[in-house]
């Protein structure tokens, strides 16, 4: 049953992440990059990190995709014209991309053997009360400082999209 | 029994309950706001209207779908389909009632149980902005461009308020899991008090209701919040190029959102299943008086039949004698462990839904700038400041 | 690394990493191949995601909570992040009119 819903959601994930690659519109791109963050969510689940999977669709799918969602339509740019990118650089950024792809492959699988297995309820350490815990005593400094960074970020988009006057 | 089999059964119960539900609960907002306006509403449509959502569900069936040629297809198709799925699936964590043993399977009276459900309801209400937001860009026209902007802007808005009076509440519960809150509110104080959150220490949750009520109008798109879609601004708003199963749809996640909202304000404030008096002082017989109680108003509306509905002396009757029965229900002892919860978690869910049709019938709707500058300068401080004296107060309490 | 005759009822933790590395792949691939701007900058945010599956696969691995909250600052840097590159990219098409790469290769307006 794990192993079933390990490779549907992975299949999603990888169908959806090469539809963004493919597709010329970008509101198409943003909905398949939503389909890839729902089905990562579900595989956060399978690996016990039911937090981060709640998170990631808080976070993730529901507000910076709505946000590259609403500047899309606000530019309303429409879709992309022939690209006249150079075949040569197609032909061979794909093969150099997928030899990449099995080198990692292989590597992973040399460095991490078969039987480390994740099932599901494999790990319990990943519950709010753990994460909240380790947040607010381990990396307490990081928090602050991200929070920080959070209002930086904030001050800059409002001052970077103000209209000229 | 196999836990997907009796899964299946329970989601069969719920979705059933819940659609249908759905469909009355538009009869039920017509015939209320006609009567708070001082006419009969629905009446024809069987008696008393009761049969009018089947007629609207076949008038909306039979209606030709249009898809405009300049419309983004796929997106188009996608934006009821997306709203309706993710208003529907919020019901999932809500616990109706306590783990109750039928005919020897001892279940939980409620779908799942997940120990981030307050987490799972905040991640569907903010991916239910993006139904709005394609349907109303997907339409390519501009009042439903407009009103999808101001619409999911406006729910972003106050998805802020509305996790902030979630959380207050979560600090005095210290976990996650709907059941476990509801459970945690069981019991009295003074034998007669109900524990529940809005009465509850360290600091009374009453504020954060009350935001938490302001944000769901907000972020269900009801007046006074609901400019996005009212017909004298906007046309339809979002929901303007739409017709048939897709209209039908928007309107059935907007009454799914409002049903979530209230399910989820009546766990995490009032009590969940928690009767409101002890059920040593009979709070178990409050349904059975109840249904008696309507039983001897059809009774009486029956015999007392007015000339033009000469009929109410056969029908009315008969309905009666059905409130009689159900009433019974309640006092059969196999049915009572599982009804009398529910009877309990429905009046109070239903008792919100009114509040928000009520409303609806009795004030005025903000204008757009307004609406947004009260969630930014005031219900967002607001909510901020209230979290803030709850976590101090209970960080000082649990010394 | 032998292909799987029948569904596991355990899955691998190579499986996630290799998933990773795919999806991390993508993203560079749509980050080098794409011209229009905006489907550059959700490739990046694939990538992010694939890194972010990388830190919790380990953290199941460690058997450790750190991974998750390594994962959590990330999304929030993403967060941060995307807020502040959708700001320039408004900034870019009101002065330059185009949402292509290619074409915003001048600094004179």
């Amino acid at each position: 049953m794990q192993g079933l819903l390990f490779l549907t959601f992975a299949a999603i994930a990888v169908i959806c992440a090469i539809n963004l690659v493919l597709q010329t519109h970008p509101i198409s791109s943003a909905l398949s990059l939503i389909g890839v963050m729902g089905s990562l969510a579900v595989l956060y689940l399978l690996l016990g990190g039911e937090f981060i999977a709640a998170v990631q669709l808080i976070v993730y799918a529901g507000a910076i995709m709505v946000l590259f969602i609403f500047v899309i339509m606000l530019l309303n740019a429409g879709a992309e014209k022939r690209p006249t990118r150079k075949v040569l650089a197609t032909w061979i950024s794909l093969p150099l991309l997928f030899t990449f792809v099995a080198l990692a492959a292989v590597l992973i699988g040399s460095q991490v053997p078969r039987t480390e297995a994740v099932t599901f309820g494999g790990f319990a350490g990943g519950t709010t009360l753990s994460v909240g815990r380790a947040l607010f005593t381990q990396y307490l400094l990081p928090f602050e400082i991200t929070s920080i960074l959070i209002l930086i970020a904030i001050l800059g988009a409002v001052v970077l999209a103000r209209k000229e006057i | 029994m196999n836990f997907f089999i009796l899964s299946l059964i329970k989601t069969g119960i719920v979705a059933l309950a819940l659609l249908t539900t759905l469909a009355y609960l538009q009869w039920i907002e017509r015939k209320v706001l006609a009567h708070i306006q001082l006419r009969p509403g629905p009446y024809r449509v069987g008696p008393h209207g009761l049969l009018q959502p089947l007629a609207d569900v076949i008038k909306l069936v039979t209606k030709e779908g249009l898809l405009p040629p300049q419309a983004h297809t796929f997106a188009y198709l996608l934006a009821p389909i997306l709203a309706v799925s993710i208003s529907l699936i919020a019901i999932v964590v809500i616990p109706f009632g306590p783990q109750v043993t039928i005919f020897g399977v001892t279940t939980n009276l409620g779908l799942t149980d997940l120990n981030i459900g307050v987490l799972f309801v905040l991640a569907m209400s903010s991916l239910g902005v993006y139904g709005v937001a394609l349907g109303g860009w997907a339409s390519n026209s501009k009042y439903p461009l407009i009103g999808a902007l101001r619409s999911s802007a406006q729910m972003i808005s106050y998805e802020l308020p509305l996790a902030m009076a979630i959380v207050a509440p979560l600090l005095i519960m210290n976990t996650l899991n709907f059941r476990d809150i509801t459970i945690a509110q069981g019991g009295y104080w003074l034998g007669f008090i109900p524990k529940w959150n809005v009465f509850a220490g360290p600091f009374p949750q009453i504020f954060s209701f009350i935001i938490f009520l302001i944000a769901a109008f907000a972020e269900t798109n009801r007046v006074p919040f609901d400019l996005p879609e009212a017909e004298s601004e906007l046309v339809g708003g979002f929901h303007t190029e739409y017709s048939s199963m897709g209209f039908a749809s928007f309107f059935m996640a907007e009454y799914a959102n409002i049903v979530t909202v209230c399910c989820v304000g009546t766990v995490l404030f009032l009590g969940g299943w928690q009767p409101l008096w002890p059920a040593a002082y009979g709070s178990d017989l409050a349904p059975v008086a109840i249904h008696f109680g309507a039983a001897a108003m059809f009774f009486y509306h029956g015999v007392n039949a007015s000339k033009t509905r000469m009929w109410d002396r056969f029908s009315f009757p008969v309905l009666g004698v059905v409130f009689l029965a159900l009433g019974g229900l309640f006092l059969v002892p196999v049915l009572k462990p599982i009804m009398v919860p529910v009877f309990w978690f429905l009046a109070k869910a239903l008792f919100l839904v009114f509040v928000f049709v009520w409303i609806r019938g009795t004030l005025p709707r903000f204008r757009y700038d307004q609406l947004m500058r009260f969630a930014w300068t005031f219900l967002f401080p607001v909510a901020v400041v209230n979290l803030l004296v709850t976590s101090f107060l209970v960080a000082v309490m649990s010394k | 690394m032998d292909i799987p005759l029948s569904l596991p009822a355990a899955v691998p933790l190579s499986w996630f990493l290799i998933l990773s590395a795919i999806l991390f792949m993508l993203g560079v691939a749509g980050f080098l191949l794409r011209r229009n701007i905006i489907t550059v900058f959700m490739s990046i945010e694939l990538m992010l995601n694939a890194v972010n599956l990388t830190f919790v696969t380990f953290s199941y691995r460690l058997q450790k909570v750190d991974g998750h909250i390594y994962s959590f600052f990330v999304m929030v840097v993403a967060a941060a992040e995307a807020a502040v590159g959708l700001a320039i990219i408004l900034t870019v098409f009101k002065n330059r009119s185009t949402l292509e790469i290619d074409e915003v290769n001048s600094m004179k307006l």
